[in-house]
């Protein structure tokens, strides 16, 4: 190195680098998932919805994981399905509520802001913003991200419900394979501990069991339970190690 | 019930959770148990939607060409492919094989 003889920079955080790779993030993520509203828009059509109906969950709703739930459950039980089909796409929503939480003082004080942010926070907008380090690069991220995939989900929906309506059996294409694969895609990630994953194998036992059983769109209620118990023997792990521990001082 | 009534019923329940979010201080997060137990109902639902969606037609199981896709696609997330390769994949696969009448 020629520049040896000069001491390196302070190494200050370079805001503008940070910002451009918030950025770069948000493009990637929300090109990829904006292409998959198409898959969305042409079930959504197949499972019995108007185009404007699918629309019109992608516009309000606007959280896929709860869009797919909701048509898969009106796809196998029909609108008779009704109360499960919500609690449902509700109960898979309950995620965001604590994704708003993390995000909330990035977004800042504002209540229309806010309002706007509570509409855009989703798995890969609090994805983008928490993975950057620099403050400015965390509220890019999320900004980034939430409407790029907003307007990208949306126009991909429209497509994909007026595409469907043509394409007929949208089972030929695979895209019923795909919503399937979508759930996998958004659980996987979260399948790096022991504890996860025995929610998920015995999630997935209960839902086997009980799809002959049960009305559709119960199931996945059902298998919720297992989830919850999950939750509620970790607490008490917790609570037991820190009595044993406290127990065994003099 | 109606499909439009299910629509606008869940869509405001979902959007309404993501605004209580913004009410509550971030210190509710401390508390361990309330993350952690939304964190495994989430996976919960969505390991029996991964069933639900691959295994079964209506109120019967049902093994068919979405059984070999969603093979496939946990191989390529094990690989760390990208969503969209994932999605893509899996959808060729079912269709493929059902294009040669080799799975229903």
């Amino acid at each position: 190195m020629t520049a040896a003889s000069t001491p390196p920079p302070a190494p200050e955080p370079d805001v503008t680098l940070e910002r451009r790779e918030a950025w770069r993030a948000a493009w990637g993520v929300g090109i990829a998932v904006s292409a998959y509203g198409v898959s969305f828009g042409a079930l959504a059509v197949a499972s019995g919805l108007s185009v404007w109906q699918a629309c019109v969950l992608s516009l309000v709703m606007f959280s896929g994981g709860s869009q797919f739930a909701l048509i898969g459950v009106i796809a196998s039980g029909g609108a008779s399905a009704g109360p499960a089909a919500i609690a449902g796409a509700t109960l898979l929503g309950l995620r965001n509520g604590l994704y708003a939480v993390r995000v909330s003082p990035i977004v800042g004080p504002g209540v229309l802001k806010r309002l706007v942010a509570g509409h855009l926070t989703i798995d890969e907008s609090t994805a983008v913003s928490t993975a950057q380090r620099h403050p400015e690069a965390q509220r890019v991220g999320f900004w980034a991200t939430g409407v790029i995939i907003y307007i990208g989900w949306n126009v991909m929906t429209l497509v994909g419900a007026l595409v469907g309506d043509l394409l007929g059996d949208v089972r030929a294409y695979g895209l019923d394979a795909a919503a399937a694969a979508a759930f996998l895609g958004l659980v996987w990630p979260r399948l790096r501990a022991l504890e996860p994953v025995a929610v998920a194998v015995g999630a997935a036992i209960v839902a086997v069991v009980t799809i002959p059983l049960l009305p559709p769109g119960i199931p996945v209620l059902a298998a919720a339970l297992v989830g919850v118990a999950g939750g509620l023997l970790g607490v008490w792990r917790r609570r037991r190690d820190t009595e044993s521990i406290t127990g065994e001082q003099p | 019930m109606s499909v439009w009534t299910i629509i606008l019923a869940a869509s405001i329940a979902v959007l309404a959770i993501k605004l209580v979010g913004y009410l509550v201080p971030p210190r509710v997060l401390e508390k361990r148990g309330a993350a952690e137990t939304a964190e495994l109902v989430t996976v919960a639902l969505l390991a029996a939607l991964v069933v639900v969606q691959t295994a079964s037609v209506g109120q019967a199981l049902s093994v068919d060409a979405r059984l070999p896709a969603i093979v496939v696609a946990a191989v390529l997330l094990a690989a760390r492919a990208p969503f969209i390769l994932v999605i893509v994949a899996a959808a060729i696969t079912a269709a493929v094989l059902r294009g040669l009448g080799w799975a229903a």
